[in-house]
């Protein structure tokens, strides 16, 4: 099975061409907004993209390339989707809902019944056959509803945030129960937490303003990313520009040096980032003027705690201090401050 | 309900809401005493009261099946469709709602009467539908549609909708999704949608003596007979209206009583909001 999708909406602004491998997992994440929920609802059938073409397993699914019309209506489709909530049908009991699918494609009521208790089984719900949906636990029943989706034999999965109406007790449990199912089953899930994306996805998508910024195997982006956003997934600061012989200069002119990871820079204009980590920042009430490293004149935003230190956010920028430290310097939010990051520290690559 | 808790209700609310229960009970309780108990039984089951409840009871029934038949599409057409004049098609619909059943009645005579828009093609068919049952039937159903409608159209639009859409991405075609989900979901709504027009029809009177006439045993319906009975025996008009509101008390009964099992309740509360019986019909 291959997925292969480009579609635009251009009311909401989206344009996204995308492919999913046999068997591959893909996270999708971005912010709010970004058009996330837009991919998936076009992917199912539930909204008419403008214009593109998108093929499951070498059937057609939409294709509005000039001169063609093809619209393959969403229970034909083989795109199952989990959404944030369970959805359970009410009038239906946990066995019923898992059945829903099979019986839809036409499996005998028995088959479907069956069919339904292995799956229930499969996401450890096999003593909850008779509960109706409003006598289960959110945990419980979204995990009837990853088995309602399963048993609709889908071509493709799509889950959209299935954690994310969890506590933070159930979310684990569903998480390695995905692990699990998602083995080998090709898949798309919407995400938010970078875990989702390390844990449950091959490769990672990033969606910003209706368009992909970045993608590429999970650990590729996260240690090396590309774009502010997956920047903020992975806990870095990352700073755009571009590549010149003394490092990246950026929008407002300024240079900051670094490792240049590519030797084969001839020289020319290269758009390229910088990235270093929070815990490589120091901060500072004045000047102090020492060995080879960047300075940054920011105010402080935000102060907040993380792990055993705070965060402090400034200029687009994070850094992280010892609370000792912020006490000593007086921290507060409106302060201006220099933040200070040796070139050492900086990775400078190509976006 | 804690009874202690907080309400946060002015105490001149109570006073209001007093007089008002007291606007619709006072002169239900003038009524009940004004009935002659003595003739009462003779009263309400002479030939004329039986044929007229037994009229009421067959033609409610007929209207409320016509209702629902095709009252369901339209509800569903007017919640999920989407197309041009979608809002002036509702406010026409809901039109018999805030009409003089007098004006419906003048209406159907003009649609299907002998002089009306269709009455020639039905008479060249054979069919006359003006002063017969089937015009009281038709005068029911102009008049009680409204009432399903808009019961029925807030009950689908409250909850349902992406309920139907996991349904169709589970593989299942927009017939089985609609006879399995969106039906299911909205039956609340369609049963109170449904008794309430049951009783609208009941109480019928200005459409099905303008569309209808007042022929006994043909047309004339339990209002009717009771109209009529008032200028001539106030005692028998007064034993039939009693009738009535014990038929129009177990219809409300019915329509308002506490959903009994956990089914219909979901876990986001959207069906038991579109539960809420009639709840836009005001």
């Amino acid at each position: 099975m291959t997925f292969t999708f480009e579609a635009a909406v251009a009311e909401r602004g989206f344009d996204v061409t995308l492919t999913v491998g046999p068997g591959e997992t893909v996270a999708v994440m971005g912010p709010n907004g970004a058009g996330k929920s837009t991919l998936l609802s076009v992917i199912a059938g539930l909204l008419r993209p403008d214009s593109g073409r998108a093929e499951l397993s070498g059937k057609a699914l939409f294709d509005f390339s000039p001169g063609r019309s093809t619209w393959t209506p969403p229970h034909q489709r083989g795109t199952a989707l989990l959404a944030q909530e369970p959805l359970l049908f009410p009038h239906l009991n946990a066995l019923e809902n898992v059945a829903f699918g099979p019986r839809s494609t036409g499996a005998t009521m028995q088959q479907a019944k069956s069919e339904a208790a292995r799956w229930l089984a499969e996401v450890e719900a096999q003593d909850l056959h008779e509960r109706r949906p409003a006598e289960l636990s959110g945990g419980q029943a979204q995990r009837v509803a990853v088995a309602r989706a399963l048993a609709a034999d889908p071509a493709l999965l799509l889950l959209d945030e299935p954690m994310a109406a969890l506590d933070i007790h159930s979310a684990p449990l569903l998480r390695r129960l995905l692990k699990r199912v998602l083995t080998d089953r090709p898949a798309i899930i919407i995400t938010h937490d970078v875990l989702d994306a390390l844990m449950l996805a091959d490769r990672v998508v990033i969606l910003e303003k209706g368009r992909i910024s970045e993608e590429g195997p999970t650990r590729e982006v996260l240690e090396r990313p590309r774009s502010k956003f997956a920047a903020g997934l992975a806990g870095l600061n990352l700073i755009p520009g571009n590549l010149t012989a003394r490092g990246l200069e950026t929008a407002d002119g300024q240079t900051i040096s670094g490792h240049v990871e590519d030797p084969s820079y001839a020289g020319g204009d290269l758009a390229a980032v910088a990235v270093f980590p929070p815990s490589a920042v120091s901060v500072f009430l004045d000047n102090a003027h020492g060995s080879p490293r960047n300075y940054f004149e920011v105010t402080i935003t935000d102060l907040e705690p993380h792990g055993d230190l705070i965060r402090v956010r400034a200029g687009g920028l994070a850094a992280d201090i010892t609370p000792a430290a912020s006490a000593d310097l007086g921290l507060v939010p409106g302060l201006p401050v220099h933040f200070v990051v040796k070139a050492m520290a900086v990775a400078i690559y190509r976006a | 309900m804690n009874r202690q808790a907080y309400s946060g209700v002015p105490r001149w609310i109570y006073a209001l809401a007093v007089l008002a229960a007291l606007v619709v009970v006072l002169p239900l309780f003038a009524m009940v005493a004004r009935v002659n108990w003595a003739s009462f039984l003779p009263l309400v089951t002479s030939e004329s009261a039986l044929s007229a409840l037994g009229l009421s009871l067959r033609t409610s029934v007929a209207s409320t099946v016509l209702c629902i038949v095709l009252g369901v599409p339209l509800a569903l057409v007017l919640a999920r469709g989407r197309f041009p004049l979608q809002g002036l098609l509702r406010s026409l619909v809901l039109l018999p709602l805030v009409l003089p059943p007098v004006v419906g009645g003048i209406a159907l005579l003009y649609t299907f009467g002998r002089q009306g828009l269709l009455g020639r093609t039905l008479e060249f068919l054979g069919l006359q539908i003006a002063f017969s049952t089937t015009a009281v039937v038709l005068a029911q159903t102009f008049v009680a549609l409204p009432f399903l409608v808009v019961s029925l159209e807030g009950a689908l639009r409250t909850g349902g909708e992406r309920y139907e859409a996991v349904a169709a991405t589970l593989g299942a075609s927009p017939g089985r999704v609609f006879r399995r989900v969106t039906l299911p979901l909205v039956l609340p709504g369609l049963a109170s949608g449904a008794v309430l027009s049951f009783a609208r029809s009941l109480g019928e009177f200005g459409a099905t003596l303008t569309f209808a006439g007042s022929l006994q045993g043909v047309t004339r319906t339990l209002p009717l007979e009771i109209y009529l009975q008032r200028e001539t025996d106030p005692d028998a008009a007064v034993a039939l209206s009693l009738v009535l509101v014990a038929v129009a008390v177990a219809v409300v009964a019915l329509a308002y009583r506490r959903p009994s099992g956990g089914a219909l309740q979901t876990s986001t509360q959207r069906t038991t909001t579109a539960a809420a019986p009639g709840g836009n019909v005001a």
